[in-house]
């Protein structure tokens, strides 16, 4: 950690929960959620805001955060994938996913994850284009993207119907 | 024949903790107060290094050392990474070092440790030392490194050839000799990157009560890795220890043994303290090996009816700096080319060539792509010439059906006879080609052009060998509290190695996966393993899962019997207990294996060994060969040379599917990384061989919206005769057919043009270039 | 991949901003951090502050102003992108936002952080020079106002101090009958483009332009006007064939190549992209209702 001049105190709520964490200035907001408040199922891919890995919603709006810092989370709500299931029920996105093979190393799947969450919270009924837009910013080297479109589309189905998760 | 779970797209066992955040991969790992490493780079494709400064860096606080080879040599038995396969193709010994003390030949080329409280410390540190380069020539493009005048990529070395070889049966020149026609081609398929999502990385701690130092790697192979490192380092087999966690992703680079493995390790060693190394993007760029670059000339004989009469050329093989693994990616490719056809003669002269670039280890497809595409192409230029329909003319060359099992003359690189084992690939083809609209097409086509639109159909035929063996052993344990436990020396990477082998398992021993416990890629699991790539681990592993099943499941009945006093044939396993057929009576596995763990004084139950387990080491030496037909529709922009790709379809052979969701995942992202490879992943270098895609938004990766729509697969089964299981592998089969796939779709859209595809990827400049009459750009 | 050290700053006003900006050395303004923290991420950049804008929630917002339109710099281009009073006001920003990036981006980056990163290939700013937007700049000196056609001083380099902020961008609005375009082609969705194209087109009653915009972008080291292109327009009756000629006229632009892209298929997309927008823009342009 770097000297405490150049560190300041956190204050935010993650997941529903609040933290309270010095850091310093220059950490990203990835590397504190990961390796501070050691929720490391945010991942870092690339550093450089291209691959998606690390989005998480910031606010309620998807964020890349190894774009930002984390001293600019201070006052804000943020939600990483470990946030989505409700206890044992996993989010009906998460159960999809599963159901359509749409994840296979699982790196970008807590990007994908928080990067469809906003999309279905904004638009409930998105069509497959919709959604290879929306996740267009997240890269995935292994499923080539079937399985996540076919997942979300599935998934939102399931939410308008009312479905809850699965546990 | 599909069990109940064998052949079931059941849940993968993966799954709950990726999605939930719960995962573990190697940055996830962390011990309190761990120091981090970042890695001095060469800035140099060449350089002689006279110095090097690390008292800057030293005096940053946070930092703990800064470690050049001078540092670490007292500790190892070697400089060098002594990991290359046998050959005796091999013209000069490139061993990594450990770190670069003397030369530098790459870019990225790691030269000094900096160890600090931080990742952040230790970038701030890495930029203060201060290495002093004297910059040497430059080898950039392996055409031009065997010049008698060009400079050598290693300063001492006698010449840049890594490696030679021939690979040929026949009688190529009689067959020139009679042949009607006789075409001659350039191609070029470019180099590219792995870019898993994950980067690699290290962590490694000292356990001082046991002594024990363990690695954690994101490595494909692990076993092998602590062979190396039992050796730099001189520990005791039992002192240490490397586990592969989660891994994001391998695609081939990850199965090699790499120096910041060696140096993290032998730092926390050293230190006593635990450190980290997490590889970031950038250095992936520089320092994860890379694949493809291969330039062919190639020449194919044919009488007037397109049967081919023979096939000869050479290949250049831009082996990168230094030999990570061997000749086999180059050897892959010699050995892949006429897999589909009937080729009565054959000769391939072959070099690779060392230039000052990231070595070059398999990626994906491990040069069966180039292959493919090299082949594809010439048939596509014979049915041009001799206006023959491209599918056509392939038919009159495929292996027949009744020809297999077909014994070609080609041998492995360990010397076992390439036998194609199983298959029908006419049939393949011919189900693709119908599902494709293929004889309609030109009615399509023809429509289309009336209306500007330039669309193009294109088709290709791989042949892939997989399952490499000799073996991967697999140990299958029933725990006293009735849990089965599974390890294997295969590695996981993200390809749903442990579901596979819990399916294996589970078929055997109660069907119920949620019963099972995979461990898959640590050496504190099972003695020995060979780890994942060429497609082998659900052939080998598989295999020996298998095997090690039917032995628990047989001494679990033969124990049970005693217990429940009747025949063996009159029960089943199901679920967690031993019962009679149908139900009635039954005995918890948890009982059998508690029976068979003995009591002092008194006889085991049915006088077995002790131990509800077994260990099996299944040994198949001879590849079992995949085969498919990749179809594919493009729409040409011919304004701004935009390819869209429209529509794949995939017929394919692997043998008996163990679980369809897992195997239609693994060719849908084969076929991404294919079409990227195809259309978009270009890894640049200029004449100075310095990288000039070095980020993501340089090198384009596949993403979300350049997808076709839903791909369509079509599974035909023969299984094959090499292992119980009639499986072959998968991993790699979606890339191989790709680029020669989009190749022959794009040339077909643009047939009014006259334009003719020798290189991938296909960019739109030179598309354009192309379409306005030039010829295609070869140089980068 | 780290960035390196530096001190931080986050002032709440304007004038708090632009007083840390005077007074400290080598200081960087965050704002949305789309560009500058990857820069900061490589070390590109390595500054000795950073003041970040983004609790200075004076800067933020969208205001109809008569026939012009005024963006306080830190306005999220999400907000912009779901802003009816752009979709009205300024449709050929809105169709420019739909290339711009990824929704994660766009839900952070600003608009002020865009024309002050001033990448040529950026829409934004190519909407920026098609509009003649009037970029507001504040520094110890007070407030400036600068044409665009004046802002890029060079490649990705803004013609305003390192103590000053740009605070507000305003565009004029453009009659309701006006046909607007932005077309680009990129490798890939969300890709900056290789060459983008902005057009606009109003007609009169007689079915002739009266009034023509023609800007590219990603060809040149700043974005480009056409004005002979649009000068070639004006007057004229529009027909495919005058349009087709005057894209024409782009081959002789002046463009980069790159490792990427040559220069010549820079000017070769320039025609297509151009004839695409002024097009697209004629087939939007409303010809019965006429600007009187």
């Amino acid at each position: 950690m770097d000297s405490v001049a150049d560190t300041r105190t956190i204050e935010l709520r993650v997941n529903g929960k609040a933290y309270s964490r010095p850091a310093p200035v220059r950490m990203t907001l990835s590397d504190f959620l990961r390796h501070e408040l050691k929720l490391t199922g945010t991942h870092v891919g690339c550093e450089h805001g291209v691959c998606g890995a690390c989005t998480i919603l910031f606010d309620g709006r998807s964020a890349r955060s190894c774009l930002m810092l984390a001293v600019q989370a201070n006052g804000h709500e943020i939600t990483t994938v470990e946030g989505l299931a409700n206890g044992k029920d996993m989010h009906p996105l998460q159960a999809a996913l599963s159901d359509h093979h749409g994840l296979q190393c699982g790196f970008c799947t807590p990007g994908m994850l928080t990067t469809l969450v906003e999309l279905l919270n904004d638009n409930p009924s998105p069509s497959a284009e919709d959604v290879r837009v929306a996740i267009s910013g997240n890269l995935c080297r292994c499923t080539g993207y079937e399985g996540i479109v076919a997942a979300t589309l599935d998934a939102a189905q399931k939410m308008r119907a009312g479905a809850g998760g699965r546990s | 024949m599909s069990g109940r779970i064998v052949g079931q797209s059941v849940e993968r066992l993966e799954d709950r903790a990726l999605l939930r955040g719960e995962a573990r991969f190697v940055d996830d790992i962390s011990f309190p107060g761990m120091w981090h490493v970042a890695f001095v780079r060469s800035a140099h494709a060449h350089a002689m290094i006279l110095g090097v400064d690390v008292s800057a860096a030293l005096d940053v606080p946070g930092v703990h050392a800064v470690l050049t080879m001078a540092d670490l040599e007292p500790h190892l038995s070697d400089r060098l990474l002594r990991v290359a396969l046998p050959s005796p193709a091999y013209r000069q010994e490139l061993h990594r070092p450990v770190l670069a003390d003397r030369e530098v030949v790459h870019v990225g080329e790691a030269i000094a440790a900096v160890i600090a409280d931080s990742r952040y410390i230790a970038e701030d540190a890495a930029a203060l030392v201060m290495v002093d380069y004297d910059p040497l020539p430059v080898v950039s493009d392996c055409r031009d490194a065997m010049a008698e005048n060009a400079p050598r990529a290693h300063r001492d070395a006698p010449h840049n050839l890594a490696a030679e070889f021939d690979m040929g049966y026949g009688d190529c020149d009689e067959a020139f000799a009679k042949a009607a026609h006789v075409f001659r081609e350039n191609y070029w398929q470019h180099r590219g990157v792995a870019q898993s999502m994950e980067c690699r990385g290290v962590v490694a701690a000292l356990e001082p009560m046991s002594d024990v130092l363990t690695m954690w790697s994101s490595t494909q192979t692990p076993h092998a890795g602590k062979r190396v490192l039992c050796g730099l380092l001189g520990r005791d087999e039992d002192k240490l220890r490397v586990v592969t966690p989660d891994v994001g992703g391998g695609f081939g680079p990850k199965l090699v043994f790499y120096p910041e493995e060696a140096v993290v390790a032998l730092a926390a060693q050293i230190y006593g303290h635990p450190i980290k190394w997490i590889e970031d993007r950038r250095e992936h760029f520089v320092s994860t090996t890379q694949e493809r670059d291969q330039h062919w000339d190639m020449e194919i004989a044919v009488d007037a009816q397109g049967q081919i009469l023979g096939l000869r050329g050479t290949l250049l093989h831009d082996h990168g700096a230094y030999t990570a693994r061997g000749v086999n990616v180059a050897y892959g490719s010699a050995a892949a080319i006429t897999l589909p056809y009937v080729i009565p003669a054959y000769q391939l002269d072959i070099k690779l060539v060392v230039t000052n670039k990231v070595s070059v280890t398999p990626i994906r497809g491990a040069g069966q792509p180039q292959a493919v595409f090299v082949m594809e192409r010439l048939l596509d230029r014979v049915a041009r010439e001799l206006k023959i329909d491209r599918a056509e003319l392939r038919r009159r060359n495929l292996v027949a059906g009744a020809q297999i099992p077909y014994k070609t003359p080609l041998k492995t690189r360990g010397g076992m006879q390439v036998v194609l084992d199983s298959g029908d690939y006419p049939a393949c083809m011919a189900a693709a080609l119908e599902r494709a609209g293929w004889e309609d097409f030109p009615r399509r086509q023809a429509a289309a052009l009336a209306k500007g639109r330039h669309i193009g159909l294109g088709v290709a035929n791989y042949v892939e060998g997989t399952g490499r063996g000799p073996f991967e052993p697999v140990s299958v344990r029933v725990a006293e509290n009735g849990r089965i436990h599974v390890a294997s020396g295969a590695a996981a990477m993200g390809q749903s190695t442990k579901t596979m082998l819990a399916q294996v398992v589970a078929e055997q021993l109660g069907c119920d996966m949620s019963n099972i416990t995979v461990v898959a890629g640590d050496t504190g699991a099972i003695e020995l393993g060979m780890g994942g790539f060429n497609s082998r681990q659900a052939v080998m592993a598989g295999s020996s899962a298998h095997a090690a099943a039917l032995k628990v499941r047989q001494k679990a009945l033969h124990v049970a019997s005693h217990m429940l006093q009747v025949g063996e044939q009159a029960l089943e396993i199901e679920g967690t207990a031993v019962r009679l057929k149908g139900g009635g009576a039954q005995v918890e596995l948890a009982e059998v294996a508690k029976a068979v763990a003995g009591l002092p004084g008194y006889y085991i139950p049915g006088n077995v060994e002790p131990g509800l387990q077994a260990t099996e080491h299944v040994i198949i030496n001879d590849m079992t060969y995949a085969n498919g037909t990749c179809v594919v529709e493009v729409e040409v922009d011919a304004e701004t040379g935009l390819v869209r790709v429209s529509r794949v379809v995939f017929a394919h052979d692997c043998g008996r599917v163990l679980h369809p969701k897992i195997v239609e995942g693994q060719i849908i992202g084969g076929i991404a990384h294919g079409l990227g490879n195809a259309l978009f992943e270009w890894m640049g270098f200029d004449e100075n061989a310095q990288p000039v895609s070095t980020t993501l938004a340089e090198y384009l990766l596949m993403s979300s919206t350049e997808m076709p729509p839903p791909i369509e697969i079509l599974h035909l089964e023969s299984p094959s005769p090499l292992n119980e299981l009639g499986i072959k592998g998968v991993g790699e089969s979606g890339v191989i057919p790709m680029t020669a796939a989009v190749a022959s779709a794009v040339e077909d859209a643009l047939a009014p043009f006259g334009v003719s595809i020798a290189k991938v990827p296909i960019n739109p400049p030179d598309l354009i270039s192309l379409i306005h009459g030039a010829s295609q750009e070869m140089r980068a | 991949m780290k960035p390196p050290p530096f001190s931080y700053h986050d002032p709440e006003t304007l004038e708090q901003a632009v007083e840390l900006l005077a007074t400290l050395d080598n200081a960087k303004a965050l704002a949305g951090g789309q560009s500058l923290m990857p820069m900061l991420n490589m070390r590109f950049v390595l500054p000795d502050h950073v003041v970040d804008l983004n609790r200075v929630s004076e800067l933020s917002g969208i205001r109809r102003n008569g026939q012009t339109i005024e963006i306080g710099a830190m306005t999220r281009q999400r907000d912009l992108e779901f802003s009816s009073e752009i979709a009205t006001a300024c449709p050929l920003m809105s169709e420019a936002l739909t290339h711009v990036g990824h929704r994660q981006t766009r839900n952070r980056g600003t608009i002020g952080g865009s024309l002050c990163h001033l990448d040529p290939a950026a829409e934004l700013v190519c909407v920026a020079a098609a509009l003649d937007a009037v970029v507001e700049v504040v520094g110890p000196n007070g407030r400036r106002e600068i044409p665009f056609a004046e802002f890029p001083a060079g490649y990705m380099s803004p013609a305003i101090d390192f103590t000053e902020l740009v605070s507000r961008v305003t565009f004029p609005v453009w009659p309701r009958e006006t046909g607007h375009a932005f077309v680009e082609f990129s490798r890939r969705h969300g890709d900056f483009a290789i060459v983008s194209a902005a057009a606009m087109l109003l007609l009169d009653g007689a079915g002739r332009v009266s009034r023509a915009v023609l800007a590219l972008g990603g060809v040149g080291a700043v974005p480009l006007r056409m004005h002979d292109v649009e000068a070639a327009l004006i007057g004229q009756a529009p027909t495919a064939e005058l349009i087709r000629r005057v894209s024409e006229t782009c081959r002789t632009v002046e463009a980069v190549g790159d490792v990427y892209v040559p220069a010549s298929y820079r000017q070769h997309l320039a025609c297509v992209m151009s004839r695409r927008a002024l097009e697209t823009a004629l087939s939007r342009a409303d010809r019965s209702a006429a600007a009187a």
